[in-house]
């Protein structure tokens, strides 16, 4: 299992936008990915459950990822996390 | 008399016309049991969701711009695999597929809504979403906007962005919401696309199609059955504003003659030729973090000198103020704070940051300096967010030091305005960010559409702070700049050169209306304008007593009506 953990960077948090491109990139991906913040934990493929954990600028979340290319796959959506969307 | 109803202008629009509501949403689906097997509704919901999702994303591709991200995030709702699950559940429970759709998506609506500001404000994409679903699995037509072949008034409660991104803008003339803040997806289209605007109008749905009102959203004020009067001055101001467009570019200045220069404030310099076009008289903000907001660690000399050379080439001879790099709570530079922060507006940034990294300071400075003696720019340098007497000082020695020969200081902090006589005295200029100054002295995270209304530069507090730099900077002989969301609302632009500003400087969209609302007013007047906004009680009072004494020619309804 990979997992990351990560320091959100967009001004406006995981909201609208950067929480779309976040969920398209997971989906794309194949994988079942799990996106914890505290003691929740959400498939990061519903852009209900990412929006509905009110992820804000700076909050630290936690991916976790099981298969063949989850490496990858996580690095991949750690540059998004990462990077401000909102800028 | 006349009712009027009121609201939050967005934007500085005003229409006439008649009004068409949006058709009610469709009625809650009933909670009979199903008739048929749940794998059957599973099927139907499932297609229906997907059928939905495609017709959103197309719409948010006939839409393009902001419209397009709204509308992609809709869709992937419809596509959300936890509602999926949720929506399967209660058909196993026995609920058909309209009901568990819509109970499924009422659930997260009720999460998103107890979480209040701006999740709250989702909710209204998640019931257009459910709505949408649900017309699909009945086989009726989704519900939205009108239209008619004749130019209307929108009335609605909300509107999500599958209506706003679809507005045919050749016929709606405003838009009045009775739900929805500042920050509502109406008001962002509505500033986008220029659309006359007021949002959460209490009393708007009790409105009746084919009704007339007048929309005015500077001053948030919604006449229903104008008298005539009342008809014949909204066309007389709205001729007005058409004529004062036609003001030919020139320099920007009073009526009285009384020079303003009207700068652009940039961030690329792929903006420069706009900026040029527009009658930009030069560069106010020059914005040099989103040059390196990619990049992880600083940018060389070379990379900068070059950057800063094209700046330069484009103004020969005109001013530019170039801003050192500014790390803010809202575009941090990781080179420069990497440190998470509880308050990133009250921490490390600004001036803080660059002087904790001082050798990136140096080597910007230096290249600004040596791409100006190059190109024989007017070339000015100015520090962001400075507190103290003591940062300018620093500031503007190590700038003068490194050869660059205009030196100054960005006014945002209280502290910095208050003491501006004393700032100004070790600076060549200043420059007031309002944008900052109005979050730093209401107290108020100008990225939290919670308190999104607190961000009001109209407020006579942030006013007096500027004209706190205003004197000093008359007294001092010394230049004091407006570079802010302020300086762009043409209005205020006038009381703020009351306030002592010497120049203003703002995106390159506003410098029509600015110019030609500067030419309007003599300095004594501005100077009236002034007085009158600082002796108001708040932002609202300021604006619509300011507006009272611009208008002599017209009686405003609010005073006459009374």
């Amino acid at each position: 299992m990979a997992e990351r953990t990560l320091t959100v960077a967009s001004a406006h948090g995981l909201h609208a936008r950067p929480a779309s491109l976040f969920v398209q990139a997971v989906a794309n991906s194949g994988l079942t990915v799990e996106l914890t913040k505290g003691d929740k934990t959400i498939n990061a493929a519903s852009i209900l459950g990412v929006i509905s954990l009110g992820i804000n600028h700076n909050d630290e979340i936690t991916l976790t990822a099981e298969g063949e290319n989850a490496d990858e796959v996580l690095d991949q959506l750690a540059e998004i996390i990462t990077t401000d969307q909102d800028a | 008399m006349t009712p009027s109803l009121s609201g939050v202008g967005i934007g500085r629009g005003l229409a006439i016309g008649e009004i068409l509501r949006m058709p009610d949403p469709l009625p809650e689906p009933s909670d009979a049991a199903s008739t048929t097997t749940p794998d059957a509704e599973k099927v139907r919901a499932a297609g229906s969701l997907a059928a939905t999702a495609a017709d959103i994303r197309l719409r948010g591709d006939r839409a393009g711009g902001a419209a397009k991200d709204v509308l992609e995030a809709q869709a992937f709702m419809a596509e959300d695999p936890t509602l999926k699950d949720d929506v399967d559940k209660r058909i196993e429970g026995g609920k058909t597929a309209e009901r568990a759709v819509y109970e499924a998506f009422a659930a997260f609506r009720d999460l998103l809504l107890s979480m209040g500001g701006y999740m709250g404000e989702r909710a209204t994409d998640l019931n257009d979403v459910s709505q949408r679903v649900v017309a699909h699995l009945q086989g009726v037509a989704a519900p939205g906007v009108p239209t008619p072949d004749h130019p209307f008034i929108l009335v609605a409660r909300d509107l999500a962005p599958a209506d706003t991104a679809l507005l045919d803008l050749d016929k709606v003339l405003a838009l009045i919401t009775s739900d929805g803040g500042p920050t509502s997806h109406t008001a962002i289209l509505a500033r986008e696309k220029s659309i006359v605007a007021v949002v959460g109008v209490t009393g708007a749905l009790a409105l009746a199609d084919g009704q007339t009102v007048i929309v005015d959203a500077i001053t948030g004020a919604v006449t229903v059955d104008p008298s005539d009067a009342e008809r014949a001055a909204v066309q007389t101001t709205l001729a007005d504003r058409a004529a004062a467009k036609d003001v030919p570019v020139g320099p920007g200045a009073l009526a009285d003659g009384t020079l303003v220069p009207l700068l652009a404030n940039l961030g690329t310099v792929d903006k420069l030729a706009e900026a040029v076009e527009k009658g930009a008289e030069g560069v106010g903000l020059f914005r040099t973090e989103f040059l390196f907001l990619d990049a992880d660690k600083a940018p060389t000399f070379d990379e900068q000198k070059a950057k800063y050379s094209a700046l330069f080439a484009a103004f020969p001879g005109k001013k530019v103020v170039v801003r050192a790099l500014d790390a803010g709570a809202d575009k941090p530079l990781h080179f420069l704070n990497d440190e998470p922060e509880e308050n990133p507006a009250l921490g490390l940034r600004g001036l803080r940051a660059l002087r904790a990294n001082e050798p990136i300071l140096r080597d910007q400075l230096r290249a600004i300096a040596t791409a100006a003696a190059e190109k024989e720019a007017d070339a000015w340098v100015m520090a962001p967010m400075v507190s103290t007497v003591e940062e300018t000082r620093y500031f503007t020695h190590l700038a003068k030091e490194l050869g660059v020969k205009t030196a100054g200081v960005m006014i945002e902090v209280p502290a910095a305005a208050l003491l501006a006589d004393r700032i100004l005295a070790d600076s060549d200029f200043a420059s007031i960010g309002t944008n900052d100054l109005t979050q730093y002295t209401l107290a108020a995270d100008r990225l939290l559409g919670s308190v999104a209304s607190f961000q009001d530069p109209w407020h006579p507090a942030v006013l007096r702070l500027v004209g706190e730099v205003g004197k000093a900077g008359a007294a001092l002989g010394k230049p004091v700049g407006i570079c802010g969301e302020a300086a762009a609302d043409p209005l205020l632009a006038v009381v703020l050169v009351g306030l002592g500003a010497t120049s203003l400087s703002m995106s390159p969209a506003a410098l029509a209306d600015v110019r030609a609302e500067l030419a309007r007013f003599t300095l004594e007047q501005a100077q009236k304008f002034a007085e009158l906004a600082l002796s108001a009680n708040s932002a609202v009072e300021a604006r619509v007593a300011v507006l009272d004494a611009a208008t002599p020619n017209t009686q405003s309804p609010t005073e006459s009506e009374k």
